[in-house]
């Protein structure tokens, strides 16, 4: 997937700008100049909702919250404190990111379904809180002697350029928000936000910077849209019309795109409103009748919005650039250019006998009354591989979940070279270098392969260039270089998947890789390439922890054991002790594996 | 004393009108429990279609000669008990037209992006209900009026309205009869089952999607009844769905998603928590206090009162 470049996305919004200025000078009915600002107030709304729900994913019913916030703050400093919206309009802007700070906090704890309703609470309640405080009906003030002032002008078309200047603004914001560490983190977390976090993105952070932003954007419309029609009533303001406008406006022109509201604003408002005017006075609802017939056709539709269909409908048009798979049997260290790799400073080359990078100490996590990890006390040298067996239900998994901070541990400390890792959260543990995989591959398939890893290099890079350059370094090393970069993750094989999770937690250069089956469900001969390529990563200084059932696969990769069984450390140490020990056998291995091993390890 | 005195009365008067509001609402949240718990589809146009029921029960108490038929004390509520079935038939269609498009088993396995979807297309559904409501009833606010609406028994200083504890009977019998329904028949056992596990239902030859448009069916009209029955206490318009809806949410959070029953002590609970508001905020705040108490719940116990706790790694 190749995109616009940024200046070229410029070029058309400043062309779009001047055409809807040129367009617009020449309408002199008020009503259509009326309808062309609200055009823009509500692609500019739009705009807001999608920089929170169109990235990252969290639905949300309440923009009608921001929005009210921002109109309510610009009417009540007016006709209160006689402030000019140009002042009060900036001040409904801090009004609204504070509500969002404050909705946000508490919000943000909350998935799904959950999020979306308690969004949906948020403006329904201020309805009632403004309507009590008798806010019913607020019209603004006329000002004769200083109209401009006071933001009150005689020519519409002023209140259209102004209208066409925010969401300008809003336009260009949400375009750097696509193009940079920002965006991409929203969307990482939108396709799947525990690989996110693994991969050392601060969720939270990133969704708390996005409900900032996207409050600011929906309360200087509320301000504007204040400005526009001299009158406020709860209703307009909070009511759930107004957040659902939000949201269609974005899911019909194009989710997660910032032209996708502009378009949807652009077809939608001047239907309903030409619909209210023709037949509102017969059919009084036939807006929101509009609205909501033309959300469930997008639904049925184009579920993503028109922008992506069209895209979709060129993209397939256009002669397919087909990639060349990844050849299956051409050994892994033939197809790239080993440049040696600078190891991390402080990781010195496979030392067998290094000193413990990772240490568990009497660590235990319960789920109620089952132990899933045991007082599990070891040691993982630096440099070396370290295989993780066991039994399933073993609590091998959990214990990766409970070192990368998924999981708490319950008691017990974990440390990495010295540091605490016991209590900090997952993009934390991955920031002090140490990286995973996991069993199900959890990959962001709408995103390219170079940004999956590009995502998971943010963490260990400064800028975003940066961030590319250690993210085709690793594919580099992974062997996924090349055009096979620009697949969509969503359509590659599963050991493609394998290595660019590989490549995602390699990018930031860990010290310590934490990988949870990486060789389940592959074909021997790729298991063969992979096992090569870990051994390679593994001499360019990087620790390796590897949970795996493949007995005959670990035997050559690994340096050390160590066996779980019922969440219990059973056995530890070098491979041919480990696998004679009695108790390993009779828990895991079982006789039969200890009369063929008799001949192949010895 | 005797301030002490008429507080002791102001609190066991909310306390018994929010026990009947209640149970009103302890059905409606029965209603979108059932669509819950075997679709996992959040409806936003669940409150639409207890107004769809509302105006249902007015037009059939009025027009259609119920109130003549059965008099002014037995007309409301067969009234509101026939909305059932209209509503029901519309729930059927919209769900297989609309719904059955964007969930069932298709997508019930897929991630979260499958439940935007559903969730999106209700809200469609929802406005234009509302919205059609407004073109086809007017917003003028009705209410089916009753001798009993105005009538009250007193017990110790403490009123019962009529209207509203027939309502009262009327929805526990209701809610009983629909958890016979689940637990004691084959179609009901079926229903619960898909709602359990949708694909090991289908395993074991068990239609989901049939379950799906029934539980969505079944869903509506219990609420949709609930909606007939408070008819005759409150008055309505077109848009009284949205308010509702987070009122029953609010029920079904409390009382554990899921669960059916539970459901029906969430929504008793809201109900009292709507009258006993009164006794400390300003009337008009009541809903805002059900709203407060809904995000409350949804913060600290998001799996409710009888909900189950599951954890995924």
């Amino acid at each position: 997937m190749r995109r616009t470049s940024i200046s070229k996305q410029y070029a058309a919004i400043f062309i779009f700008a001047i055409a809807y200025l040129c367009i617009g000078w020449f309408v002199h009915n008020s009503y259509y100049q009326l309808m062309m600002t609200l055009v823009l107030i509500w692609a500019a709304v739009g705009v807001s909702w999608n920089t929170l729900s169109g990235y990252s994913g969290m639905i949300s019913f309440g923009h009608a919250a921001f929005f009210g916030l921002g109109g309510y703050t610009t009417t009540i400093a007016f006709v209160t404190f006689g402030i000019t919206p140009w002042i009060g309009i900036p001040l409904g802007v801090v009004v609204g990111v504070i509500a969002g700070i404050l909705i946000g906090l508490p919000t943000f704890r909350l998935r799904g379904h959950y999020f979306a309703l308690a969004m949906l609470a948020y403006p329904l309640a201020m309805l009632y809180v403004f309507e009590w405080m008798g806010y019913q009906e607020v019209p603004l003030p006329m000002k004769r002697e200083d109209p401009a002032f006071y933001a009150e002008f005689n020519d519409p078309r002023v209140y259209m350029a102004l209208a066409l200047v925010l969401l300008i603004v809003c336009m260009i914001v949400a375009l750097h928000v696509e193009r940079s560490r920002f965006g991409m983190s929203l969307m990482a977390i939108k396709q799947n936000e525990p690989a996110a976090s693994a991969a050392g993105i601060n969720a939270w952070r990133w969704k708390m910077l996005a409900m900032m932003l996207s409050a600011a954007m929906g309360a200087a419309a509320g301000g504007l849209y204040v400005m526009v029609l001299l009158v406020v009533t709860p209703q307009t303001m909070f009511g759930a019309l107004v957040s659902a406008q939000a949201l269609i406006m974005a899911l019909f022109g194009g989710v997660g795109v910032f032209w996708g509201p502009v378009i949807g604003a652009a077809v939608l408002v001047p239907l309903a409103e030409t619909l209210n005017a023709h037949l509102g006075s017969v059919l009084p609802g036939i807006q929101g009748v509009v609205y909501g017939i033309a959300i469930i056709i997008i639904t049925l539709v184009a579920p993503e919005g028109i922008y992506w269909r069209v895209r979709d409908f060129l993209a397939a048009r256009q002669p397919a650039r087909v990639l060349a798979p990844l050849p299956a049997s051409r050994p892994i260290a033939e197809s790239i250019n080993v440049t040696p790799i600078m190891a991390p400073t402080d990781c010195k080359p496979a030392a067998k006998d290094g000193k413990v990078l990772l240490s568990l100490d009497h660590v235990t996590r319960a789920f109620g009354g089952l132990k899933a990890v045991d007082d599990v006390t070891l040691g993982i040298r630096a440099g070396a591989i370290h295989g993780i067996i066991g039994p399933n239900g073993a609590g091998k998994t959990t214990l990766f979940n409970v070192v990368n901070g998924f999981l708490g541990a319950d008691s017990g400390s974990i440390t990495l070279a010295g540091t605490e890792l016991v209590g900090l959260a997952p993009h934390d543990v991955c920031g002090l270098g140490i990286g995973r995989t996991f069993q199900v591959i959890r990959a962001f398939p709408r995103m390219s392969v170079l940004e999956n890893v590009i995502v998971g290099a943010f963490i260990g890079a400064q800028t975003d260039t940066e961030a590319e350059r250690l993210a085709m370094e690793a594919l580099d090393r992974v062997g996924l270089a090349g055009e096979q970069a620009h697949a969509t993750a969503g359509g590659l094989t599963t050991k493609q998947l394998r290595l660019m999770e590989l490549a995602r937690a390699l990018a930031p250069r860990p010290r310590l890789l934490l990988l949870d089956e990486t060789l389940a469900g592959l074909a021997h001969d790729a298991l063969d390439d992979i096992l090569a390529t870990l051994r390679r990563i593994n001499r360019d200084g990087v620790t390796i922890a590897i949970i795996e059932h493949t007995m005959q696969a670990m035997m050559k990769l690994v340096d050390e054991f160590s066996v779980l069984d019922h969440g219990k450390l059973i056995a530890s140490g070098a491979p041919t002790k480990v696998v004679k020990d009695p108790a390993v056998i009779e828990a895991y291995l079982g006789r039969k594996w200890m009369e063929r091993a008799k001949d192949s390890v010895a | 004393m005797e301030a002490l005195k008429w507080f002791t009365v102001d609190f066991f008067q909310a306390l018994a009108a929010g026990l009947l509001v209640g149970g009103t609402y302890g059905l409606m949240c029965v209603g979108l429990g059932i669509i819950f718990g075997v679709m996992r589809v959040v409806n936003f146009a669940q409150g639409d279609f207890m107004m769809l029921g509302m105006y249902v029960t007015y037009y059939l108490v009025t027009f259609f000669g119920i109130q003549t038929l059965f008099g002014p004390y037995v007309g409301p509520i067969v009234g509101a008990t026939l909305a059932g079935p209209v509503v029901f038939a519309v729930g059927w269609l919209v769900h297989k037209f609309l719904l059955a498009r964007v969930t069932g088993a298709r997508v019930i396995s897929a991630e979260a992006e499958g439940h935007y979807t559903q969730i999106i297309m209700t809200l469609g559904v929802a406005l234009v209900l509302a919205n059609g409501g407004l073109i086809l009833f007017g917003s003028v606010p009705l209410s089916v009026r009753t001798p009993l609406s105005s009538e009250s028994w007193e017990v110790s200083l403490i009123f019962f309205n009529q209207a509203r504890t027939v309502a009262f009977v009327l929805a526990v019998i209701a809610a009983l009869g629909l958890y016979a329904f689940l637990t004691r028949t084959n179609l009901g056992k079926a229903l619960r089952a898909a709602a359990d596990n949708p694909t090991a239902a289908a395993y074991v030859g068990i239609n989901v999607d049939r379950c799906h448009r029934l539980a969505f069916a079944l869903g509506v009209g219990v609420t949709a009844i609930a909606g007939g029955l408070i008819a005759s206490s409150q008055s309505f318009q077109p848009y009284i769905g949205f308010d509702f809806v987070i009122v029953m949410y609010a029920g079904v959070v409390l009382g554990g998603m899921g669960s059916i029953l539970g459901a029906f002590w969430g929504g008793l609970t809201i109900g009292l928590v709507q009258q006993m508001s009164t006794l400390i905020l300003p009337y008009q705040l009541q809903n805002t206090a059900i709203f407060v108490v809904f995000l409350l719940i949804v913060f600290f116990r998001p799996q409710g009162m009888f909900g189950r706790v599951w954890e995924r790694t």
